[in-house]
């Protein structure tokens, strides 16, 4: 044939070859029943997520949609939009192979969809209108239209196709640990995660079905028209069609086949339609809005706890966005794979945590996932009867929740905007009204409320670390500075890390920086104790600090605790008190570049450790390296680093509870990864590593291997010109 | 007013107790000094009696209302000693007796009381107590005025008195009131096994790492026999396991607070130094001199555990 | 049944305590109030036992007590049924026993739960002088309360781990050592909603002058070692200063 004839319009493929009138209707019936399932499982699905409390993100979704077109595509930011969940980045970014092997699928999927809705539009819309219209029926499925159509199809298949082999390789042979589902917790009564793994390969089983029978028609209906010279422009449709004409078979036989695979595939095709909301699948639909709507900074910003309630304990208490969060996880597993809490043993794992809470939302909502689910012989956990008991300490057990050291490392590495922490401290909200918690903690808790730190010190010794020193700090309640030094409870009370204190104080006072303290008026920050879930008292803490900082002069805030900067920085805005807010590396690293701080090489071999609370939460990673970078020493970078660090466990309150129930403590883990690297230092910049690793060195029996130094030491061992003999400074102690 | 002084013996079992005879040594001293005699009350069957030598003479009333400790009827029966006899001083222990009757007695006899008394003394005319209040944190020197006052003594501050000779003993009628009982005694615990609660004991000698490796555990656990105290641990002995966790000191332990900490190899970082600062006597064996835990000890040495532990359980033994 | 709790505010024990200039006193006017713990347990068993047995658990303070009401709205966070001040002032427990006695006498309880002791009740423990007042009987050191038929079951504590299980006439005065689990947390924002619903009830009662009949001379801080004082010499020299030091605490025999 001709191009005259291509341009004739003449070339197409018939939509029901040889499906007659009652195959026709059967097929228009059973779609309808399919389309009907599929639109009765969102509404019920819809119905539970408007169950959920609003979650304030208009705007983020407005933004998301509109606003930024590309964020989130190359780095991790806050939030996300369409380009980036075009583009799958939040999947590829930190495992490529599989991220690839998923935009394939996204895009081939998406294609074999449209290629329907085309049809379908064609078939039967623009058919049945232009014949009550013009009184002929019409079509554009022909033609140059029909032939890319057909290209684009046909090759995108092939995408979906290799995408699909390489996720099945990869969970059948490869088998990561990260897919592998067993709980972190194990439940007395037991547990079968069994329907867990039949629900994936259902899901992939199904995809892979449908698009292996639509090769099959393209290429039977090929073979039945005898091989005509457009379907050139469906490369693999003709492959398979030479392939089965090569194994012997005629056009005839191809065209009788194809009845029995059209039936095949429609009903693979409409089935998976109706599966789509009571399953994995559903995550097709979910997942996209679910990171649009994903606001990071949520973690960093908790947001306060549901009116009149103190923590969540239905399902009425979680935002829609919470509840989205919990259809959204595919189980891809990596929260679960970084979670610190989970490697040393402890019951929680954020994966666990959010398809726990799912299948209980679900169940009690009317129960509606056909497979994905667990199974237990008791009624515990998410198997327990939708009761008012309440879902902290039931659904998820208490230690579970306990457990988690707010890290932020699953939410940093969900691939499809699930916010954890927010949901886990909603629950702990709860546990801390009970009274459900630690001895310890509770005793930290009680220290705080009536002396305003955690170690049960008089609120007057606050400051007892500066009496040692020479030249005596300001008091910016009394005199105004640039400078306010927020120090922070461990840096002030810790007989370990008055030493550090002291050594900042004199390195900015040597570099004539303008600073002050607030002595005894600083009161903990309440970062912590906000993720331990007492509002209440974070409330009084945040508000007496604020009152004091008010009655303060000063201009910008530096804080030596990684955790206080996190409050202080983005979460007393909200109660008024916006100010710019430091790090110390921060200011060192301005110093010493500036100059105001000079400093000869040390040649150490280091590596550093980045606070979570300091990078993963606030992204400062290179200010500690800049100054390592300037004081000569060669920095070995540790696997996870960055934002991806890995947590020393002292955070989100654990620090007040025990951990003698964990088989190897984080900050030892950390330790062990650190000795691989033939390092003599392990540098930090939070108090509470100071102590953290102080303690780990020694437990795992690297005490004269690795040394654990802050870094204000490092820099005050740099410091050139007029340095005083070590101890000049210091007030003979007499 | 006499210018005697009167003592409430207390038993475990027939034994009388050693506070008993610190206070009875208090009582011989204070008697000699105004010239007065020591008496001590003994209720319930009367054996014990011939243990207490030393005192002028032992009160003695037999009820069955008093055959256990009932602190109703033995507030009863005090009270009828105490009229009776019109003592100048009342020592009683600081622990459950002493608590249980001595307020309720200050009122009952009008007599001032000293509570929590670590001492006391004739100064001329007036009896002085030197008491310890606010956890120790303060002494106080109070007088006890009037014709007739009480203390209640804290165990271990006086030196006990070493019974000789025999009292004179004085029977009582009981007093009619012990008929009429609003309480009883239902039933009697002895210390059972299980593990010990290190928080109750009075005595701990603790190790830490500085103690090596766990074979070396049998040293301290020998000595604590021989102290007749538990063996309690820094954390990082309960973490390798040779410990229970009901035996660390701590932050995330338990916080103790006994007569007397023995700290052997605990170099007192600070969340160990949180769960035993408030210990009466903190006595440290380490051989660094510079560790911290010297800055809240009372006594320390450097001398090397190895050798200050056998010494000290064989001289214990004796 | 109605259960009063008596609560009373002392010193904070962290913080440094300060003397009067005359010396014979603390200086309470920087001083930092708490509730005293054994009061902390009181008040935990005393929920306990409403959990157990029903009744209403009444927190009773001086008004006179600095930061009182703190501890007051607390006991209602934690689950108090109500809480009231008694008008008066008690730097001695014979006063305080004395006023709360004639609220006692006015306002009668089937049981009265106090701490054993607070640590700076120079002059004797509440639990035992308000009984005596009240001619009630009453039991210190306990560690655990049941409530059976017209009376209670209490569990007294003695050295050396050693305990009896006590049955008492109600109504009773019980001065507790300790309640059967750590007191509970109550949330600060409980306590705060507690706060705003309104102030605390005060009730005036007569009552009879009372001292203590005690005169202080003077106070002071036992001599404080800020470092350890080193004993020195061989193991077994050593060994023998150390058995002296424990020895004269009476901890050990012969
Ligand atoms: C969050 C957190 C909570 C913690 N909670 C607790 C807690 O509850 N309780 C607790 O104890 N710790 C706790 N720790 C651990 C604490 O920081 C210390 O690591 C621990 O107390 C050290 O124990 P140690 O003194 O036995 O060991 P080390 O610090 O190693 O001290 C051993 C000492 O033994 C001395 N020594 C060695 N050989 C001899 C010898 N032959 N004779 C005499 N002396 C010798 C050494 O000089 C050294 O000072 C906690 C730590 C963290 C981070
Ligand atoms: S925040 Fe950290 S500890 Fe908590 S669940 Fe997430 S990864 Fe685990
Ligand atoms: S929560 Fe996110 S990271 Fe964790 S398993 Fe689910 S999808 Fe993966």
């Amino acid at each position: 044939m001709s191009l005259a004839a291509v341009l004739a319009e003449s070339v197409t493929r018939p939509v029901f070859q040889d499906i007659g009138w009652l195959g026709k209707t059967t097929f228009y019936v059973v779609s309808t029943l399919a389309i009907l399932v599929f639109a009765w499982g969102w509404w019920r699905r819809a119905a539970k997520y408007r169950r959920g409390r609003p979650a304030g993100r208009a705007g983020v979704l407005r933004a998301g949609l509109f606003g930024r077109p590309f964020a989130g595509v190359r780095r991790r930011e806050d939030r996300s939009s369409v380009a980036a969940v075009a583009a799958n980045s939040s999947i590829i970014r930190r495992d490529r192979g599989t991220g690839i092997a998923h935009l394939l699928i996204f895009w081939g999927f998406l294609t074999a969809f449209m290629a329907t809705v085309i049809l379908t539009v064609d078939y039967d819309i623009v058919r049945h209108l232009s014949r009550l219209i013009t009184g002929h029926e019409a079509s554009f499925f022909h033609g140059p239209f029909f032939l890319v159509y057909t290209f684009v199809v046909d090759t995108m298949g092939v995408a979906l196709l290799a995408g699909l082999v390489y996720m099945g390789v990869r969970r059948g042979l490869r088998r990561p640990g990260q897919l592998d589902y067993t709980r972190a917790e194990q439940p007395e009564g037991g547990y079968s995660r069994g329907r867990l793994v039949a629900g994936d390969w259902v899901f992939l089983g199904l995809l892979l079905g449908i698009l292996v029978t639509a090769y099959l028609l393209t290429g039977l209906r090929v073979l039945s028209q005898d091989l005509p010279w457009f379907t050139v422009f469906s490369p693999f449709g003709r492959l398979v069609a030479d392939g089965l004409a090569g194994l012997g078979m005629t056009p005839a036989a191809a065209a009788s086949v194809h009845t029995v695979v059209w039936w095949v595939h429609a009903a693979l095709a409409l089935g998976f339609v109706a599966y789509i909301p009571f399953s994995k699948a559903m995550h097709i639909l979910i997942d996209g809005v679910n990171l649009l709507a994903h606001d990071r900074s949520a973690t960093r910003r908790l947001p306060a706890p549901a009116p009149q309630k103190a923590g969540y304990s239905e399902i009425g208490d979680f935002t829609w966005k919470e509840l989205l969060d919990l259809d959204a996880c595919t189980k891809c597993g990596r929260c679960h794979d970084v979670c610190p809490a989970r490697t040393a043993g402890a019951p929680l794992s954020p994966r666990d945590l959010i398809l726990d809470l799912r299948q209980w939302v679900d169940t009690s909502a009317g129960g509606i996932t056909l497979l994905d689910r667990e199974t237990r012989t008791d009624a515990t956990g998410p198997l327990s009867p939708n009761g008012h008991s309440g879902i902290a300490g039931r659904v998820v057990s208490a230690r579970t929740l306990w457990s988690c050291t707010t890290c932020m490392h699953c939410v940093e590495v969900c691939p499809v905007g699930i916010e954890h922490v927010p949901t886990i401290v909603q629950l702990r909200r709860r546990l801390v009204d009970e009274g459900t918690m630690d001895p310890t903690l509770q005793t930290a808790l009680q220290n705080l409320a009536t002396q305003g730190n955690s170690f049960g010190k008089s609120a007057r010794m606050r400051a007892r670390w500066t009496r040692e020193l020479e030249t005596p700090i300001k008091d910016a309640r009394k005199e105004p500075v640039k400078y306010l030094w927020f120090v922070g409870d461990y840096a002030s009370f810790d007989d370990r890390l008055k030493v550090n204190s002291q050594t900042l104080a004199r390195i900015l006072a040597q570099a004539g920086v303008d600073f002050g303290i607030l002595y005894e008026d600083e009161w903990n920050a309440g970062n912590d104790v906000r993720r331990v879930g007492e509002e209440g008292l974070y409330e009084m803490l945040a508000e007496h600090n604020i009152e004091v900082m008010r009655n303060a002069q000063f201009e910008e805030i530096f804080t030596t605790d990684p955790h206080s900067l996190n409050t202080l920085r983005n979460e007393y805005p909200e109660r008024g008190a916006a100010y710019k807010v430091w790090h110390y590396t921060e200011l060192l690293a301005h110093l010493i570049e500036s100059g105001a701080i000079p400093v000869r090489p040390l040649g150490y071999k280091v590596t550093y450790h980045d606070p979570c609370y300091l990078a993963r939460y606030n992204g400062v990673v290179e200010a500690p390296r800049r100054i390592l970078a300037a004081l000569g020493c060669e920095l070995v970078e540790m696997g996870r680093n960055r934002a991806d660090t890995f947590c020393c466990g002292a955070g989100g309150g654990r620090i007040w509870m025990d951990d003698s129930f964990l088989t190897e403590r984080p900050s030892e883990n950390r330790i062990r990864e650190a000795v691989q690297l033939d390092v003599d230092n392990f540098i930090v910049s939070c108090p509470k590593d100071v102590t953290m690793y102080g303690d780990a060195v020694k437990t795992t029996g690297h005490e004269d291997r690795l040394r654990v130094r802050d870094i204000t030491l490092l820099v005050s061992e740099a410091m050139v010109g007029p340095v005083d003999p070590p101890g000049a400074l210091v007030r003979a102690t007499a | 007013m006499s210018n005697d002084v009167l003592v409430l013996a207390e038993r475990v079992g027939k034994q009388i107790t050693d506070s008993t005879y610190e206070l009875l040594g208090k009582a011989r001293e204070l008697a000699d000094a105004w010239g007065g005699r020591a008496e001590v009350a003994l209720f319930g069957p009367s054996e014990g009696a011939e243990q207490l030598g030393g005192a002028d003479a032992v009160i003695c009333i037999d009820h069955p209302a008093l055959s256990d400790y009932v602190p109703e009827a033995y507030e009863t029966a005090l009270l009828h000693v105490l009229t009776q006899r019109a003592p100048r001083l009342l020592l009683l222990s600081n622990a459950t007796v002493g608590l249980d009757l001595g307020a309720a007695l200050s009122v009952r006899w009008d007599a001032p009381l000293a509570a929590y008394a670590v001492d006391l003394a004739v100064d001329g005319d007036a009896l002085v107590a030197t008491t310890q209040i606010l956890g120790g944190k303060i002494l106080a020197e109070v007088e006890l005025g009037g014709s007739r006052a009480i203390a209640t003594v804290v165990g271990g501050s006086l030196p006990p008195m070493t019974p000789a000779g025999s009292a004179e003993v004085v029977t009582l009628a009981p007093p009619a009131e012990l008929d009429s009982s609003r309480m009883s005694v239902l039933q009697v615990f002895e210390p059972s096994g299980g593990d010990v609660d290190i928080t109750a004991a009075d005595m701990l000698v603790s190790i830490g790492r500085g103690i090596g490796s766990q074979d070396n555990l049998e040293l301290a656990e020998e000595l604590a026999q021989a102290l007749g105290a538990p063996v309690s641990a820094s954390r990082p002995i309960i973490d390798a396991g040779w410990m229970p966790k009901t035996r660390q000191v701590g932050k995330s332990g338990l916080k103790v607070k006994p007569k007397a900490y023995l700290a052997f190899g605990i170099s007192g970082a600070p969340e160990h130094l949180e769960g035993m600062r408030s210990a009466e006597l903190i006595i440290a064996c380490n051989t660094d001199a510079k560790a911290p835990i010297f800055d809240v000890a009372h006594y320390g040495t450097t001398v090397d555990l190895f050798d200050l532990m056998p010494a000290l359980a064989e001289k214990v033994k004796g | 049944m109605r259960i009063v709790v008596l609560m009373k505010a002392v010193p904070d024990l962290v913080e440094e305590i300060e003397l009067t200039p005359e010396g014979n006193d603390i200086d309470r006017e920087f001083l930092k109030f708490v509730l005293n713990e054994w009061d902390d347990q009181a008040l935990e068993e005393a929920l306990l036992v409403k959990e157990a047995s029903g009744g209403e658990v009444v927190a009773v303070g001086l008004a006179g007590d600095a930061d009182i009401d703190q501890s007051l709205y607390t006991a209602v966070a934690k689950g108090a049924d109500s809480a009231v001040k008694v008008i008066g002032e008690a730097t001695q427990t014979h006063e305080r026993a004395a006023l709360l006695a004639a609220y006692l006498r006015e306002n009668p309880a089937d049981l009265v739960l106090t701490g054993v002791q607070a640590p700076d009740d120079l002059d004797g423990q509440l639990a035992p002088m308000l009984a005596a007042h009240l001619g009630l009987p009453h039991v210190s050191v306990v560690v655990a309360v049941a409530v059976g038929e017209g009376a209670v079951v209490v569990r007294q504590e003695f050295a050396g781990g050693r305990s009896q299980e006590v049955s008492v006439k109600t109504p009773a005065v019980i001065g507790v050592q300790a309640a059967r689990q750590t007191p509970r947390y109550a949330p600060i924002s409980r306590i705060r909603q507690v706060m705003q619903s309104g102030a605390l009830p005060e009730v005036a009662v007569a009552a009879e002058a009372s001292g203590s009949g005690l005169r202080v001379r003077r106070m002071y801080e036992p001599e404080k070692t800020s470092h350890a004082h080193m004993l020195t010499g061989s193991a077994d020299e050593v060994a023998e200063k150390i058995i002296e030091l424990i020895r004269a605490r009476g901890l050990v025999k012969g």
